[in-house]
């Protein structure tokens, strides 16, 4: 059963993302992407995580690609879809990626590391949120302090760039 | 029959892929960063598959993974503000949002 439901969030996630790639309409792609970003949280919660995955619902699917389409409308992108597509760049590009890929399925395939399956947890009661808790408060307090200093910087920095005139 | 960590390791690559044809294929600014973000999120699913099949010494996933990917979603929360802002100077400056019609620092 867990390796069905891999599946179906799995090829969700892959097809809409590449809903992002080739859809035309700026709105329509970002859709998409919250769409393959949900499955993707799906994802980590077969994983086990949790937390992760609840976090990657709010902050990714809520909050940043409410911010993506709140740009996306504000720009008002119409002439987008009656671009033609530029035939070079795209086989350029088709080609890189399929040698990606390619090389991908040859690496993980040839590696026998990664072929085993999932071991289970010791002790499944412990809550996974107090345990990414104790690790994020005792092993990585000084990064989880600087990280907040990073967020006050992009604050700081996202206003200063909306002023009207830069100087 | 439970998915091995290579199954969630080709997904990611497959995720990551997607997002690198996107950058590398699509002529709008925004969707651009969108494919990015894609890419951070193949990173995230393979650091969480980790995690979690590298077991420590109690039999508890590893969690240093998974606060990696915290951070790297607070500092993608953090990116994706500071780059609109910038999408959003750079449109009121240009009118566009086509990279082909920004071309004043090529070469």
């Amino acid at each position: 059963m867990p390796l069905v439901l891999f599946w179906i969030f799995a090829i969700l996630m892959l097809a809409f993302g590449l809903g992002v790639v080739f859809l035309r309409n700026p709105v329509s792609s970002a859709l998409s992407l919250v769409m393959s970003f949900v499955a993707l949280a799906a994802l980590f919660i077969t994983l086990d995580a949790f937390f992760i995955g609840v976090i990657q619902i709010l902050v990714y699917a809520g909050a940043v690609m409410v911010l993506f389409l709140f740009i996306i409308m504000l720009l008002d992108l119409r002439g987008e879809e009656t671009r033609r597509l530029n035939l070079a760049a795209w086989t350029g590009g088709g080609l890189v990626v399929a040698g990606f890929v390619g090389l991908l399925f040859k690496v993980v395939s040839t590696q026998p590391g990664f072929d085993f399956p999932k071991p289970p947890i010791s002790r499944p009661e412990i809550s996974d949120v107090a345990l990414v808790g104790w690790t994020l408060f005792y092993k990585f307090n000084l990064p989880f302090q600087i990280i907040g200093v990073l967020l006050l910087v992009a604050t700081i920095g996202v206003v200063l760039l909306s002023k009207k005139e830069l100087k | 029959m439970t998915p091995t960590l290579a199954h969630y390791l080709i997904v990611s690559g497959l995720l990551f892929t997607i997002g690198l044809a996107g950058v590398m294929l699509r002529r709008n600014i925004i969707i651009i960063f969108m494919c990015l973000e894609l890419m951070l999120n193949a990173a995230n699913l393979s650091l969480v598959a980790f995690s979690r099949y590298n077991l420590t010494m109690e039999g508890l996933p590893n969690y240093n993974g998974q606060i990696l990917v915290f951070f790297i979603i607070t500092v993608a929360a953090a990116e994706v503000a500071v780059g609109l802002a910038i999408i959003v100077a750079l449109f009121r400056a240009r009118q566009t949002t086509h990279v082909e019609d920004l071309d004043s620092m090529k070469f």
